[in-house]
């Protein structure tokens, strides 16, 4: 019997779909090439088990502090950007690439009609996604921010000894929130989204007081922050609008029939 | 809370817009997200973690350099990935080269020192990651994947680690899908000879299909 050539074996390993029963068969049969995929196989696996060090939760964080003070500010504007021919082109892709989209959006609401470029439609199709995108990444955001407001509504000292409340872990987590939030606020702010924006605004408030505290907070210090949370209603708020965002994905899926009817009532609730 | 992939595209849509627009400290959201991808990444590449830090830190100011040319593409993690494996290649050689350079100054050039095995000479040097867990399997796969050249060790770690398509892979080495193919498959078969017998194919005539 002709045994399987190395590449072939590979092939198959790999997931290559030519040829593919046939390999099979072969290796069904025959014991030996069986046996060489299997140490072919052990080979990758003993590969992927080496360790790989954990760069630590915080290593983003300390990436950006290397990097930060060597990358020079962008002195480009919306305007001279809608003027490069690729961007034009990519307000066309608006249903096939979510992030294409969403970029291309920016140039489709502000261009001038004399470029003729892009359609009524195409604009209106651009709206949409600029939107939904919003609405995605502030939904994820919110899920996340919820979570760290309910910890701290539910935190307390570790002991009856100790009086100071430890929110290491949620301190960690706002900062990292604080800059999401900065910007999905701007951008809400610049989508006319102002309900979204002010719900966004007093979430970065208490995200601030958090990511701006030692981690282990003194009793006036936990009373402060958890007197913001209640005092403005935010857990509610925050919860009113994920809701709101979901119903709003819903309907999108369903059709995009609704456009700034939602915005509207949003802005006028918020 | 894992964050789904559309809403991952989608925080970083608004991060790149924002950069773009001039707001610098926009681009840290990126950063914070995918420097923990990008430095198991080019760990994998290197074996070497302060090679690593290097790499990720490059990856980023590489893509924020051109960031202005990121609107065609479709997915930041992939582009700044690609980033990373092409620049990763590009480093190795040079390191190879210098290497190559110290130790027969008058030598051939660049371009026969990645095809010339005697040339990569393995470095076993212990530290303390290579000694956790199976040291010796380590220091065998991390010799043999020395073996390799830059690109070949590239393709096998996108191909077999992080499952890249071929595609991708031909993009990150700036070659073609037939040629990407070849290298992954290049990778696997001198990393077999390299390793303990186990792992190796029991005969060189396999690589042609033979009979029992």
């Amino acid at each position: 019997m002709k045994h399987l050539s190395e590449e072939q074996l590979i092939a198959y390993q790999d997931g290559e779909s030519s040829g593919r029963d046939a390999v099979a068969a072969h290796i069904n049969l025959c014991a030996e090439c069986k046996a060489e995929l299997i140490r072919l196989a052990e080979m990758l696996a003993a590969y992927r088990a080496l360790p790989v060090p954990d760069p630590g939760e915080d290593y983003g964080r300390r990436v950006w502090q290397q990097i930060a003070p060597r990358l020079e500010e962008k002195r480009s504007h919306w305007w001279q950007m809608l003027l490069e021919p690729r961007r034009l082109t990519a307000a066309r892709l608006v249903a096939a690439l979510l992030l294409v989209a969403f970029l291309a959006g920016r140039v489709s609401k502000r261009v001038t009609p004399s470029v003729g470029e892009v359609t009524t439609t195409a604009t209106a199709d651009a709206a949409r996604v600029r939107e939904r995108v919003l609405m995605l990444a502030v939904g994820e955001h919110l899920g996340r921010s919820e979570m760290v407001l309910m910890e701290i509504a539910n935190a307390a000292p570790e002991s009856a000894s100790v009086k100071q409340v430890n929110l290491s872990s949620q301190r960690r987590r706002a900062e990292e929130l604080l800059d999401e939030n900065r910007l999905y606020r701007q951008t809400a702010l610049q989508e006319g989204d102002t309900g979204i924006a002010d719900v966004l605004d007093e979430l970065e408030r208490v995200l601030l007081d958090v990511a701006h505290s030692s981690g282990n907070v003194t009793p006036a210090q936990f009373k402060s922050i958890r007197q913001r949370i209640d005092d403005d209603g935010l857990l509610f708020k925050v919860r009113v609008l994920t809701k709101e965002i979901e119903r709003r994905e819903n309907t999108e899926k369903r059709g995009p029939a609704e456009s700034g009817s939602a915005k509207v009532e949003r802005n006028n609730q918020a | 809370m894992n964050e789904s992939v559309e809403s991952v595209r989608a925080a970083d849509a608004i991060a790149i817009e924002r950069t773009l627009a001039g707001d610098r400290d926009a681009f840290r959201v990126l950063v914070e997200r995918h420097s923990a991808t990008i430095f198991r990444l080019a760990y994998r590449l290197t074996g070497n973690h302060h090679d690593a830090e290097e790499i990720v830190q490059e990856a980023f100011l590489r893509a924020y350099q051109k960031l202005e040319q990121f609107a065609s593409q479709a997915n930041f993690a992939t582009w700044v990935y690609r980033i990373a494996a092409n620049y990763t290649i590009d480093r190795m050689r040079q390191r190879k080269q210098e290497d190559a350079r110290r130790q027969a100054p008058s030598a051939e050039t660049s371009d026969d020192v990645e095809q010339d095995p005697l040339r990569q000479i393995p470095d076993i040097a212990p530290t303390p990651e290579r000694l956790t867990q199976s040291v010796e399997l380590r220091t065998q796969m991390e010799n043999a994947l020395q073996s390799l050249t830059p690109a070949e060790r590239t393709a096998f770690v996108m191909r077999h680690c992080d499952g890249c398509g071929i595609e991708e892979i031909a993009a990150a080495l700036k070659s073609n899908s037939s040629a990407a193919k070849n290298t992954v498959f290049r990778a696997v078969h001198k990393l077999r000879q390299t390793l303990q017998p186990q792992f190796a194919p029991r005969a060189t005539a396999r690589a042609m299909g033979t009979e029992s």
